[in-house]
């Protein structure tokens, strides 16, 4: 449940979509389940169909914004300042928000939901090297954002 | 990309994630040492990666969670009544019209003509009913993203 719902958040950006396009990819998933093969695991089918809801979603939404917003930070030291942590999320938001969907999608699905590059390879159907290969592009283009 | 370049891309992900082992890691260092752009290039990503790591996408609170598959079952549900809804008001409906229509023809009271337009009209009612119902499904399997073949 809740990686299907941060799945879709990384995707769309804002809570509202990602609630309701999680739970509807789950009544998909219930009425289409004489298509899951049990050999594979659910969440992989699942996200699927959640990704070509959320895919089809933005492409029928275009005005509407699909910008990362809810990000927040992980753990709270005390090494940076409140402010400090702000103006880098800020940071990370915008350059996020530049990059393209599938860039997009790749980090923050290894570095956001902490993926294995296998996860990663069977939920996206590419072999693990070119997930490999697209994260480390997609954070180079993160990077310069960045800069 | 070149065979080269795959193999670097490799090490570098697996000496960010900390998983290389040591033969990997001699060669890992070794390539380093012999590119110094290769060493700022993995500098880069260690930094991105370490702010990456900091952050998290936000919890939305306990009672979301809680109310999460609750509403995912209403809208099962709600689902399958308007299915029932639905297939006992296409029942009710063509039933209705069936009577109208046996009660029209046999009513002596009524001109032909009236009797012809009406049923001409249920006709034609019925035609951009049925219409409407496969231009749907038409643009429905015409959908690029259409799922679910798994």
């Amino acid at each position: 449940m809740k990686r299907a719902y941060y799945s879709a958040l990384a995707i769309l950006g804002n809570h509202d979509d990602a609630m309701e396009l999680s739970q509807q990819a789950f009544i998909r998933a219930y009425n289409n389940f004489s298509k899951y093969d049990p050999e594979r695991k659910f969440f992989t089918w699942y996200y699927k169909i959640l990704r070509n809801l959320c895919l089809n979603f933005i492409r029928d939404n275009k005005n509407k914004s699909h910008l990362i917003e809810e990000i927040t930070y992980r753990t709270m030291d005390d090494i940076q300042s409140e402010i400090e942590k702000d103006e880098e999320i800020e940071k990370v938001k915008r350059a996020l928000n530049q990059l393209e969907h599938s860039d997009r999608e790749i980090i923050m699905m290894k570095e956001f939901e902490n993926y294995s590059y296998k996860e990663i390879a069977e939920m996206l159907d590419i072999p693990i090297g070119s997930v490999m290969s697209k994260l480390f592009y997609a954070r180079k283009k993160l990077a310069n954002k960045m800069k | 990309m070149n065979v080269m370049k795959e193999r670097e891309i490799y090490l570098f992900e697996l000496a960010l994630e900390g998983e290389l082992n040591s033969e990997e890691q001699n060669e890992f260092n070794l390539l380093l040492e012999s590119n110094p752009q290769l060493k700022i290039e993995y500098d880069e990503q260690k930094k991105i990666k370490g702010v990456l790591m900091n952050m998290s996408l936000k919890n939305p609170g306990k009672e979301f969670w809680d109310g999460y598959w609750l509403s995912i079952y209403n809208r099962i549900e709600r689902g399958i009544a308007w299915i029932l809804i639905s297939i006992s008001a296409i029942i009710i409906a063509g039933y209705g019209i069936y009577e109208a229509m046996t009660n029209l023809l046999a009513d002596t009271n009524i001109p032909g003509f009236m009797k012809i337009s009406i049923i001409v009209f249920v006709i034609g009612l019925a035609i951009l009913i049925f219409s409407l119902i496969r231009e749907k499904l038409a643009s429905r399997k015409k959908d690029k993203y259409r799922e679910i073949q798994r």
